[in-house]
This record gives C-alpha cells, sequence and structure tokens, in this order.
C-alpha cells in the first residue's frame, strides 16, 4: 500500500468571478522511504500539489489517501491533526519564530501534539542534536546563520517523528555550498531513518539528490522518472 | 486543545516578545481601573465622613434660623428671640433640651496672649444639645442667664493655648476687652471630620452676648435655636409643631411664607449625601467609559497583532495547532494583557484615590468588593475585547497565513 496517494485531484481557485482550475487531475503514488523532488515551472501547479499532500489546502475534486485512509474530505481541525502526527514542513524562508530559541521552535508541533513539558523539551534538544546545533539550542532565529536556521526547521519537521517530510523550496535561500549540506541531511534522514521526503524546487542540482524526480506542467504531471544520476551523499 | 497552562505559556512567552507594545497595550486598562478604584473609593469616603458628621451632630438635632430670603418680602426684619426658644421648650413635646444660640467671634487676651476665636453665646442646655461635659468647674447656670453674667466656659483647646497647662478657673479672660471669669473647662471633642478644631471656642451666658458682645437693638434677639428632640421618630413633629409655633408668634397669616427656618440637620446631611453619590456616580461612569476605551484600545492592538504575527500563526498551524488553539492563545494574551492592567490599575487607583481625597477632606474608602469588581471587570473587558483578534486569527488559512509577507 503507498503512503501517499492522489487519484485525479483537481483543484480550482476563485480569481473575482471567475473559477481558474490550476490542478487538472493529478494522479501521484508514493512509497514508504521515497524521496521525491517535484520540478516545473511557477504555476505548473507543484506548490498547489504539496499544500494538498501537506494537508494544508482541500482538493475541488478527486481522493487523497494517505496511509490509505481518504482524507479529502475531513474538516480542518482533523487536518490539524494530520500535519501534527503525518506531516513535517521545511520551507522556503525557514518560517521559525522570532525572538524564540531554536528549541522552542523545535518544540511547537510537540506542544500541540499535547506532549508534556519535560518530554518536549528532551526530544526537541535530541533533534537539534541530530541536526548538528547541540552548541545553538538556546538561540533565537537572527543569532543563526541561513544554514541553521534551515536546520532548526528540519528538526521542527521531523521532531514528532512523522513519517513524511515536505519540503518546499528548502534551498532557495542558501547558497549552494550550504545547499548541498541541507541536501545531504535530507538524504541522511531519507535512508537513515527512513523517512519519506517529498521536496519541491525548480534547482536541477538540488533535485539530482532526490530518487524520483516528477515534471509539473499546466497543471498535470508530464514525467515522472528515476532519478538514475543521483548524487553520492557528501 | 492544548492543556490551558501550555496556553498561558505560550501567551506569556508572546507577550514577552513585544514587551513594550504589552505595557503599551495594558495602560489603557490600568488608567481605567485606577480611575473606576479611586472615583469609588473617594466617594465612599464622602459618604462615611457625612454620615460622622450625622452621628456628631446627633441624630435627633434640629435647628432653627431666621429666613433672609422669605424676609425680603416683609416690611421689618424679624428675628428669633430668647422667648421664642422658651416657648419652643414650653410647649413642643418631644424635646430633650433647646439651646437659644449666638455665633460671633472675638479676641481673647490672658496675659501677654491673644487668641482670636469663636465665642457662643448660650445657656446651660448648650452642653446637652451638642453633647458636650464639663471636665473642671461649672456649667453656666440661670442665674448667670438673669444676670447676664461675666462669666466663661471654656474649650480644651483656649486652656491649652492661653493657660499652658495652668489652672484656668477663676482668672479673668478679657473678651473684646471685656473682662470674663473662667468658671468651668469643657472636655477635647477634638477636629471635626473637615478637620476644624471642635475645642477652640467660648461660652458665655446668652444675656452677656446680647448685651456686651453683639449689643444688637432688637430686644432679646438671638442668633439661632437647637434643640435635641428625645429620639429620631419625634423629629418630624417637633418640626412641624416648632414651625406652627413661631408662625403663630411671629403673627404670619396663612400663605405667608415663613421667616424663619426649621432644618433636620441629618435631612440636610443625607441632601449633601445624595449629591455626593450622584457626584461619585458620574466619577464612576467616566472612569468605566476609560476602561471600555481600554477594552477597544486592546482589541486594536490584538488585531494590529494578529496581522503582524500572522506568519506565526500560519506556522503554528502547519505544525498542527487547530483554530481553538490559535483563539485561546490571542483571547489568553488579551486576558492576560487587561488582568495586568487591572493589577497594575488597582495599585494606581490606590494611590489616586489618596491623592484626590486631599481636596475632598475625606479619607478614601477601598472596600474589598470595589477592588474585587474593577479587577474581574478587567478581565471581562479582556474577554470582550480580546474575541474578535483571536476568532480573526482563528479564521486564517495556513496557506495565505504562511506566505504572507
Amino acid at each position: 500500500m503507498p503512503l501517499v496517494e492522489l487519484k485525479n485531484i483537481r483543484k480550482s481557485f476563485k480569481l473575482g468571478n471567475q473559477e481558474v482550475e490550476i490542478l487538472h487531475g493529478v494522479n501521484l503514488s508514493v512509497k514508504e522511504g521515497e524521496f521525491v523532488a517535484m520540478m516545473g515551472p511557477s504555476g505548473s501547479g507543484k506548490s498547489t500539489t504539496m499544500n494538498i499532500l501537506g494537508c494544508l489546502d482541500k482538493p475541488t475534486e478527486g481522493t487523497y489517501l494517505l496511509n490509505g485512509e481518504d482524507i479529502s474530505m475531513l474538516e480542518s481541525d482533523q487536518l490539524a491533526t494530520i500535519r501534527n502526527k503525518m506531516i513535517g514542513f521545511v520551507f522556503q524562508g525557514f518560517n521559525l519564530l522570532q525572538k524564540t530559541s531554536a528549541l522552542e521552535n523545535v518544540e511547537l508541533p510537540l506542544l500541540y501534539a499535547g506532549i508534556e513539558r519535560k518530554e518536549r523539551h528532551d526530544r526537541a534538544k535530541e533533534s537539534l542534536i541530530e541536526m548538528g546545533l547541540s552548541d545553538r539550542i538556546y538561540h533565537e532565529p537572527t543569532q543563526l546563520s541561513g544554514g541553521q536556521q534551515q536546520r532548526v526547521a528540519i528538526a521542527r519537521g521531523i521532531v514528532n517523528k512523522a513519517p513524511i517530510l515536505l519540503a518546499d523550496e528548502p534551498t532557495g535561500n542558501l547558497d549552494s555550498k550550504t545547499s548541498d549540506e541541507i541536501m545531504s541531511l535530507f538524504c541522511r534522514l531519507n535512508t537513515e531513518e527512513g523517512i519519506t521526503i517529498i521536496l519541491v524546487t525548480h534547482e536541477q542540482d538540488v533535485a539530482k539528490y532526490a530518487k524520483r524526480i516528477l515534471h509539473f506542467k499546466d497543471g498535470i504531471i508530464t514525467a515522472d522518472k528515476i532519478n538514475k544520476d543521483r548524487r553520492p551523499i557528501q | 486543545m492544548i492543556s490551558s497552562i501550555e496556553i498561558v505559556r505560550t501567551a506569556v512567552l508572546a507577550l514577552k516578545r513585544n514587551k513594550t507594545r504589552s505595557m503599551l497595550t495594558a495602560l489603557g486598562i490600568i488608567i481605567g481601573v485606577a480611575a473606576v478604584i479611586a472615583a469609588f473609593a473617594v466617594g465612599a469616603g464622602a459618604n462615611k465622613s457625612i454620615d460622622e458628621q450625622i452621628s456628631s451632630f446627633g441624630s435627633n438635632f434640629i435647628m432653627v434660623y431666621p429666613d433672609r430670603s422669605a424676609q425680603q418680602t416683609g416690611n421689618t426684619m424679624r428675628y428669633l428671640t430668647y422667648d421664642d426658644a422658651k416657648a419652643i421648650e414650653d410647649e413642643v413635646s418631644g424635646i430633650e433640651a433647646v439651646a437659644p444660640m449666638i455665633n460671633t467671634s472675638a479676641t481673647l487676651i490672658y496675659g501677654n496672649t491673644n487668641w482670636s476665636t469663636g465665642v457662643i453665646g448660650s445657656t446651660e442646655k448648650y452642653s446637652e444639645v451638642q453633647d458636650r461635659e464639663i471636665l473642671q468647674g461649672r456649667n453656666i447656670n440661670e442665674s448667670d442667664i438673669r444676670q447676664a453674667a461675666k462669666i466663661a466656659v471654656i474649650g480644651s483647646t483656649i486652656a491649652e493655648k492661653m493657660f499652658f497647662g495652668d489652672n484656668p478657673l477663676g482668672n479673668s479672660i478679657r473678651v473684646n476687652k471685656i473682662p470674663f471669669t473662667i468658671v468651668g473647662v469643657f472636655t477635647s471633642k477634638g477636629q471635626s471630620q473637615t478637620g476644624s478644631d471642635q475645642d477652640d471656642f467660648v461660652l458665655i451666658p446668652i444675656t452677656a452676648a446680647q448685651k456686651r458682645l453683639v449689643r444688637w437693638t432688637t430686644p432679646g434677639r438671638i442668633g439661632n435655636i437647637y434643640i435635641k428632640g428625645v429620639s429620631m421618630n419625634a423629629l418630624q413633629y417637633i418640626q412641624s409643631e416648632t414651625e406652627a409655633l413661631l408662625r403663630e408668634r411671629h403673627r404670619i397669616k396663612p400663605g405667608e411664607p415663613d421667616d424663619f427656618s426649621v432644618r433636620n440637620i441629618s435631612q440636610m446631611l443625607e441632601a449633601r449625601r445624595k449629591t455626593t453619590t450622584i457626584m461619585s456616580m458620574l466619577l464612576g461612569s467616566i472612569a468605566f467609559i476609560s476602561l471600555v476605551v481600554g477594552g477597544i484600545g486592546i482589541m486594536n492592538i490584538m488585531l494590529v497583532s494578529v496581522t503582524e504575527r500572522t506568519r506565526e500563526i500560519g506556522v503554528r498551524m502547519a505544525v498542527g495547532a487547530k483554530a481553538i488553539d490559535i483563539r485561546a492563545q490571542f483571547l489568553t494574551e488579551a486576558v492576560i494583557l487587561s488582568m495586568i492592567g487591572g493589577i497594575l490599575g488597582i495599585i494606581l487607583g490606590v494611590f489616586a484615590g489618596h491623592s484626590l481625597a486631599s481636596f475632598t477632606q475625606a479619607p478614601p474608602i477601598f472596600t474589598v468588593s470595589s477592588i474585587l469588581l474593577a479587577f474581574l471587570f478587567s478581565g471581562m473587558v479582556g474577554i470582550g475585547f480580546g474575541y474578535y483578534p483571536a476568532w480573526k486569527a482563528s479564521l486564517l488559512n495556513p496557506i495565505d497565513a504562511l506566505k504572507y509577507e
């Protein structure tokens, strides 16, 4: 059974009086432990697909099976619970809370999972150490470099032991050297911990790390290939 | 939904991140609560001081004085006389004592000491009507009145300021240059509610005051009449009987206005209490309005805060916060702000009440219930005005919130 399955997903938005369809029937199946990169020009629908995968948005039509369960009709509070338990997010702009320590940022998903304080601390610390930030635990975002901030965000994404990590242009704000570091981290999480990673990127260099590459164009997937020349982990 | 202790902790952290703004927001509530607390404390203080005045006058106290406004229509000025007082005492029932009064002032001289003070001309009944006791010596008696004797009973302040602890009895004191022999000293009553010294006076026989001090031409003329009734319930009767008697004695035809006025002191003070209550209600409602304005300030800042922190809300939602978690967080922030404002406002209000009280000359009274009420109300203001921004925050769509610049 695939971990994630999209069946004929359509999504339209209201623009003024007009309904504009962004996704014209996306079909996608991702198994546990996969590392998928979604590529395509802007407006091709990759980010919208990502939002639906992340339960941040609901499809207008079609079925979304997560772990075999149809979640396309759930209420927003139920989706919040699914996001909390099943999905970690990494964003282009890091999206860390300002004036808040790395530790507290990483604790956030655990807070909403209802985990008590002591355990939250311990698990958040563990995640930060795993991301190589043992000496940055109490630093605030402004005291961290871009790469460090993104690692805090990844620590936040994995702290709840969610099986899926979604990354939207995770290296968009980083230089190429730091990008490589971050991508290596993703690879490690994928191989060592079996976390399923789906990322959106427009950079060929970043996509090369993935095991599978999808191409989007005009709201549908136009190509779905195994990445043969995958970059080795550095 | 996450536990309430976590919500409070999250809200406190968020408020701490923006200390200046949080304090400025709370300021509106601080001022509002302080104003409410101060207004009610000053009002309660003024009421209490009136109560004390009522009890210091004695609740069964009636005062009769000539009414000049009514006399403007008449041909001759009519005054109260010594015989009026006598007639009241003889003919009106329910009376414990009647004191005819002349109030004037004079300079006292004893040795090298000069002292300006109030001089009261009255009879032996004065002490009864005013609840005064003799500390030393004796009171005025009937033969003093008959003879217009030049004797005086002095208040304890005079004894202190002019005799410096020497025995004043038997000494002669000059009242406007006329020598009076001191025959008695009153016990001390201390300061009145308004801060005036109640022991700074000299009592002389009313006949002596008429002849030697005021030298009025109308025979038997006195200033006013103090009446002490046997009980509070008798006052109404005494008042109407006295009015009827004086109208008859002054030959006032039916339909003509009185040339005197009979006042029940507690009634007068009651009227003043009403004014004070209205004043404090007025102050209180202005204070209340400022509290509401403070609440609107909170709403305003919370709305700005929700807009400013849209991304934060998006992040929280992305990692699993439900709408109710977001709503609870922002609502709690508003409530904490107004509660802090409430506490600081109570402290400020106590100070403000004390400094305001220096104008009203009555110490403010802070009751636990008024403080609790102000505090609870500030909390309610927080809920009332925090709800809309919190609700708005919880309605945000996580995708839009995350993209918000």
